[in-house]
């Protein structure tokens, strides 16, 4: 017990640290790895909390895509980053009051709804449900009672990703492109010519 | 020593608020302020996931699943418009981006 309170304590704290690394970071390539890091240790909050199948999507996904996807921006950019951190100190005592006011009323929520009502009747965190591991238990209910959100989920997917693609496609001039319609209209006559070349002289094309 | 419903609850508001204000102090950087979205998405997965176990219910874990999915597409689209952006100005301030008078 004690060894699993000092996970949850270490990964928690990990997590938190990283966050604000996250925002207070200088440079945004520091800000992309410890977003990866903040997910990672969440994804071992989840694997405390007997989630494992989250936890490996969150790693699969988001350190492995969506990060990744991050980092090449971020260094895809030649953007002046420290004249984008102009006006910061004008907003931090600001927003640091309302964070503080944010996180104080969310706890006293968290803390009063967690010993209340069915939460409060807990008998404590599932690690399986029935005969079932998590990712089993995951699956009988996604593909039977949410079907059709889980359709759904994958066409939102494909608008993001055609929608992605549309937004940063750039059709240039100069770039050579296939043209399937010339490809097929070639004929061995026009797509070859036999010259007879004199010993020792070149040709111009 | 028990790690309650609580403990999570708190890591999920604290996570939350530094997300609000990674936003409120990156107010230019348009690239930090979706890794802030990124951080309070994932302040909402842990609430859903912890609430799910706790309620020994999976359907909360469904629910966390789809919220990865839309932030996932989010990110894309919103990387993508960033990218447009900053070919189509040269920089990413977006404090500065009031063309559609919005």
């Amino acid at each position: 017990m004690v060894l699993q309170a000092s996970a949850f304590y270490v990964l928690a704290a990990v997590t938190l640290l990283a966050g604000l690394a996250v925002i207070f970071a200088r440079n945004p390539v520091h800000s992309v790895l410890f977003l990866i890091t903040a997910f990672f240790s969440s994804a071992g909050l989840f694997v405390m909390l007997g989630a494992e199948f989250l936890a490996m999507i969150l790693v699969v996904v988001y350190v492995g895509a969506v990060a990744v996807l991050f980092l090449f921006v971020v260094m895809m950019l030649d953007v002046d980053f420290a004249e984008l951190r102009q006006g910061f100190a004008r907003y931090l005592p600001l927003g640091i009051v309302v964070a503080m006011i944010l996180t104080g009323e969310m706890v006293l929520v968290a803390a009063s709804v967690a010993h209340s009502g069915a939460a409060g009747a807990s008998t404590g965190p599932m690690t399986h449900v029935g005969a079932f591991s998590n990712a089993e238990a995951i699956g009988r209910v996604l593909y039977t009672d949410y079907l059709y959100f889980f359709q759904t989920a994958g066409m939102v997917l494909l608008v993001a990703m055609i929608g992605a693609i549309v937004l940063t496609l750039k059709h240039k001039a100069h770039a050579r492109r296939q043209n399937v319609a010339d490809q097929t209209a070639r004929t061995p006559q026009s797509g070859m010519r036999i010259v007879t070349i004199k010993s020792g002289e070149g040709i111009d094309a | 020593m028990t790690i309650g419903l609580t403990h999570y609850l708190t890591v999920a508001a604290i996570l939350f608020t530094i997300g609000v204000l990674g936003i409120f102090v990156n107010r230019k950087n348009v690239i930090v302020i979706l890794m802030s979205i990124e951080l309070i998405l994932l302040a909402v997965n842990i609430n859903l996931v912890a609430f799910s176990v706790f309620l020994h219910d999976v359907v909360g874990q469904i629910y966390a699943m789809f919220v990865l999915t839309v932030a996932a597409a989010e990110a894309a689209v919103g990387l993508a418009i960033l990218v447009t952006f900053f070919r189509w100005r040269g920089d990413i301030a977006v404090d500065d981006a009031s063309v559609m008078k919005g």
